[in-house]
């Protein structure tokens, strides 16, 4: 196709160090390392208006416990990433949507100060995930207005302030489940059932337990939803219970898809990036150096999805990498060599990073990340190579669906460099 | 539910003006793309035209959820009415988006064949399309067919190229027809149904859901999936619309390298099959389904539909199943009991019905509205074609293969707005959704603006923007009752 755009030669050129695609917690929290530490010239590129990603939007609480070490609202937290950033010396741009690739680690960009083209020698990615809207899910049905994503939701109310409706049904239980819950009911409107397609919610104790009882929400486990009901407005969904087969319907207005998070992987896809075929996002390794020279990953793009600051401390490990890379002689680091690679057994749907290098280091805070799609409640974690068993552990926490499960690298600590792929699974 | 008329304030030029008890020399009953061009048609000749629609926009019935596809009329039944109008039709609207820049891509077709019946059918399409007037299909065979399109599954045998085949904006054209309809003094009559004809000495007396009657000299009918329930009004009882459910999947942009161009079905005694094609949105589509209904609103999408698509898929292209899925849709056609278009004047009852306009309405529209001028014309309408038309006008672009504001340096100098992207997976600027809003034929609700910029339609269905993009159409709304009747929330 071509794009048939004459002018696009008058758009200005950049040229910092490294450019940050998404200032969402884990490249805001990059570009202020960055930034702050090396003296590096940092370029920060958002499409929204007001950098900080999703927390923009979520405006309760807990955020910034492990990379702040404090609570904060998503809104708070936000501002204080973005405020870190500029105060480091990093040259934040919003309203600046990045459209393609012209070039190794150069790009094309839209803004309404005019079109940009930046060349950069390192380039971070850190452009998040979005939740799966309702076609991707395959759920059939009318066609009706009040159909929602959390994401969708969370703009709706705290962003524009608008109401959405009296009776939700919130499909999913996880964490982000229980922030569209909370959303619902700062918007004045009660959320009737949630369902789970897994025979027990998904979400965290501390979430399901007081969401259960303080909120009120009932949850329908092992079921899903196979039809949305109404004409112009959503009268009701039909939900199925797994294990009877048995149907009924129950009546809202509203419906928010929530959780089954899928990575903004455009500019990934679009720069000839390896992608890992379970988490849909970049193969990285553990310095997050993805299969293009001097371009980087973090955050939810790489595993969708950890919590915000789970993504944040990804950033700030991606920032030391990229130093390191700008420090090499010449400016870049030596080529990129082959590794060994990491895979996901059952029940794990992925894991990241899923590259090991020699000499690299140790993933962010040391841990592999997975994607369980069953519960477990005492994982018993073996990690295999060329049929040899590297090392068996009991994990004190438990896996379970729609959140992060982690597990110490130090696991694979004999593991052979020149040997065969990796294999995670619990027994 | 009230007239659009009592919707103010409207600008000077809006498709509502209050005054409905006109007489007017013509009532075109439906605003699809037929009726549309149909306006557009006699507009320019003379005539004052009234358009009646039931819904609160234009194109949005059937022509709304179309293949999109411009079709050479290659495969029409030889000799008919649909295969003359189609071929027409198909030659008038290359011409015209041209000349208003409804975006049209060439990609070609290529038929390919599964089976030994569907192989052996190849020389006698060929034959078909010839006989259509339509010389240059050629029969190639599988390695061609896998040299064209490298990711369908394995087991295709042959196949039959359509190098005319192309891509179209279905909304854009719909949109165009009626903006021009309306810049040559058609007035644009929303959500008012036609529930009631009473034909007198010199005018017909349509009565409507949505307000006052009108009186028109000539009926133009041409309703779609309503076409024989007017007609009925008019005490004919000749054909039947039997609505036949399309059901649609919609993949991501990032699978369009897949499919360069159109991948039909070969057509056989099972039914027509399941099509592949890229779209002049830069996605890839699988369907349609066809499935006979007696609701004439199902529009919703269903279990076995998807179940249906997936599995041909798997099929057909097994890559494509691998990607996200944007968008699935369920559209009408207005299929009717018979195998050809019935356009038909009834000079006595200065009467016209367009019927059974199925999914080939979009390449033909602009032939059917020549036609009917010329029935009407046969049957003693006076018609001169106006020397002091305005010029067409010239249509947002919302194709991909052709530059979009976004790309457009010259144009965010001159306003920044078109540098503002605010449906990042379409890249729908601020400025497109404000221009959108303020249209003549302005987009009312977000449907509608959909429609016009494609804004909200991409993979993320609003995650990131459907607050943004409603907080902008509200500032720029000229009307105000449809939409504000909505929370907010977008849907498919």
């Amino acid at each position: 196709m071509t794009d048939g755009t004459p002018n696009l030669e008058r758009g200005a050129v950049l040229t910092p160090d490294v450019l940050v695609v998404g200032a969402g917690p884990a490249g805001l929290t990059a570009a202020a390392r960055l930034a702050g530490r090396t003296g590096a010239d940092v370029l920060v590129l958002d499409r929204a208006d007001t950098p900080g990603g999703v927390p923009v939007h979520t405006a309760h609480t807990g955020f910034g416990l492990r990379d702040l070490h404090r609570v904060l609202s998503g809104p708070a937290y936000a501002a204080r990433l973005a405020g870190a950033a500029r105060a480091a010396g990093a040259d934040l741009r919003g309203r600046a949507m990045v459209t393609g690739w012209s070039g190794p680690r150069q790009v094309e960009a839209t803004t309404p100060d005019g079109l940009l083209r930046v060349r950069a020698r390192a380039v971070l990615l850190a452009t998040g995930a979005r939740e799966r809207p309702r076609p991707a899910r395959l759920v059939p049905g009318d066609r009706p207005q009040g159909v929602l994503t959390t994401g969708q939701l969370q703009q709706l109310v705290h962003g524009s302030g608008r109401h959405v409706g009296e009776r939700a049904v919130v499909v999913g239980a996880e964490p982000v489940s229980w922030s569209a819950v909370l959303t619902l009911r700062a918007a004045g409107c009660r959320t009737v059932l949630m369902t789970s397609r897994y025979d027990r919610a998904e979400s965290y104790a501390a979430f399901t337990v007081p969401g259960r009882t303080v909120l009120g929400v009932p949850v329908a486990t092992g079921t899903r939803v196979v039809r949305i009901i109404g004409r112009g407005r959503v009268e009701g969904v039909e939900i199925e219970h797994a294990a009877t087969g048995r149907r009924r319907t129950v009546a809202c207005d509203t419906v928010v898809f929530t959780g089954d998070w899928v990575p903004e992987h455009e500019l990934a896809r679009a720069a000839g990036l390896a992608i890992d075929p379970g988490t849909l996002g970049p193969v990285v390794d553990t310095a997050l150096h993805t299969s293009e020279p001097g371009v980087f990953a973090a955050g939810n793009l790489l595993h969708p999805v950890d919590t915000a600051d789970g993504a944040a401390l990804d950033g700030r490990h991606a920032a030391d990498r990229i130093a390191a890379w700008l420090a090499a002689p010449g400016g870049e680091g030596p080529p990129l060599g082959p590794g060994v690679p990491v895979v996901a057994g059952e029940p794990f749907r992925w894991v990241a990073p899923q590259l090991l290098r020699p000499g690299g280091p140790a993933p962010p805070r040391g841990r592999l990340l997975l994607w369980s799609d069953a519960l477990v409640r005492v994982p018993r974690v073996r990690v295999c190579q060329d049929g040899r068993v590297l090392a068996r552990r009991r994990l004190p926490w438990p896996a379970a669906p729609g959140r992060v499960f982690r597990v110490p690298f130090a696991l694979l600590s004999r593991l052979d460099p020149s040997g065969g792929p990796v294999r995670l699974a619990l027994e | 539910m009230t007239d659009g008329a009592g919707c103010a304030p409207l600008p000077t030029g809006s498709e509502v003006e209050a005054d409905t008890d006109t007489d007017v020399d013509v009532a075109v009953v439906g605003a699809g793309v037929v009726g549309a061009a149909i306006a557009r048609e006699l507009a320019g000749h003379g005539l004052s035209v009234a358009v009646l629609e039931a819904r609160d926009d234009i194109g949005d019935g059937t022509s709304k959820a179309n293949t999109g596809i411009l079709h050479t009329g290659f495969d029409a039944k030889p000799g008919t009415l649909e295969s003359r109008l189609v071929r027409e039709g198909c030659r008038l609207l290359t011409a015209y988006a041209a000349a208003t820049g409804i975006p049209v891509e060439r990609t070609g077709a290529v038929m390919a064949a599964w089976t030994e019946e569907e192989l052996a059918a190849l020389p006698g399409l060929r034959e078909k399309a010839e006989r259509n007037g339509y010389r240059r299909c050629e029969l190639v065979g599988a390695g061609e067919v896998y040299r064209q399109v490298p990711a369908l599954g394995p087991g295709v045998l042959g196949g039959l190229t359509v190098p005319d085949e192309s891509l179209t904006c279905t909304w854009t054209t719909t949109l165009a027809l009626a903006t021009d309809a309306l810049r040559r003094g058609a007035r644009f009559l929303l959500r008012r149904a036609v529930i009631g004809a009473d034909p007198g000495a010199g005018v017909t007396r349509l009565r409507t859901a949505g307000g006052d009657p009108i009186t028109a000299r000539w009926v133009v009918n041409a309703a779609g999936l309503g076409a024989d329930t007017v007609d009925r009004m008019f005490g004919h009882d000749r054909f039947t619309v039997t609505p036949r459910r399309g059901e649609l999947l919609v993949f991501d942009k990032l699978a369009r390298p897949l499919a360069d161009r159109i991948v039909l079905p070969v057509p056989t005694a099972r039914g027509k099959g399941v099509l592949i094609s890229p779209t002049v949105y830069g996605n890839v589509m699988l369907g349609p389904t066809a499935e006979d209904l007696t609701d004439r609103t199902a529009t919703g999408t269903s279990a076995e539909g998807y179940a249906f698509l997936r599995a041909r898929g798997e099929r057909l292209m097994p890559s494509l199943m691998r990607e996200e899925v944007t968008a699935a849709y369920a559209g009408l056609r207005a299929a009717a009991d018979r195998d050809d278009y019935l356009i038909e004047a009834s000079p006595e009852q200065r009467y016209v019905v367009v019927g059974g306009i199925r999914s080939t309405g979009l390449s033909a529209a602009m032939g059917i509205a020549e036609y009917v001028r010329a029935l009407l014309a046969d049957a003693g309408l006076v018609l001169a074609a106006r020397t002091d038309l305005p010029s067409p006008p010239r249509m947002p672009n919302l194709g991909e293969a052709f530059p979009r504001p976004y790309r457009d340096a010259e144009r965010i100098a001159a306003d920044p707005a078109y540098g503002h992207v605010v449906c990042y997976c379409e890249r729908v600027t601020a400025g497109e959704i404000r221009d959108a809003c303020t249209a003549p034929l302005p987009a009312r609700t977000l449907d509608g603006l959909r429609r016009r910029t494609r804004a909200t339609n991409g993979r993320c269905q609003g995650f990131s923007c459907a607050a943004a993009v409603t907080d902008l159409m509200d500032r720029h709304r000229s009307g105000g009752c449809d939409a504000s009747t909505e929370p907010g929330g977008t849907t498919r």
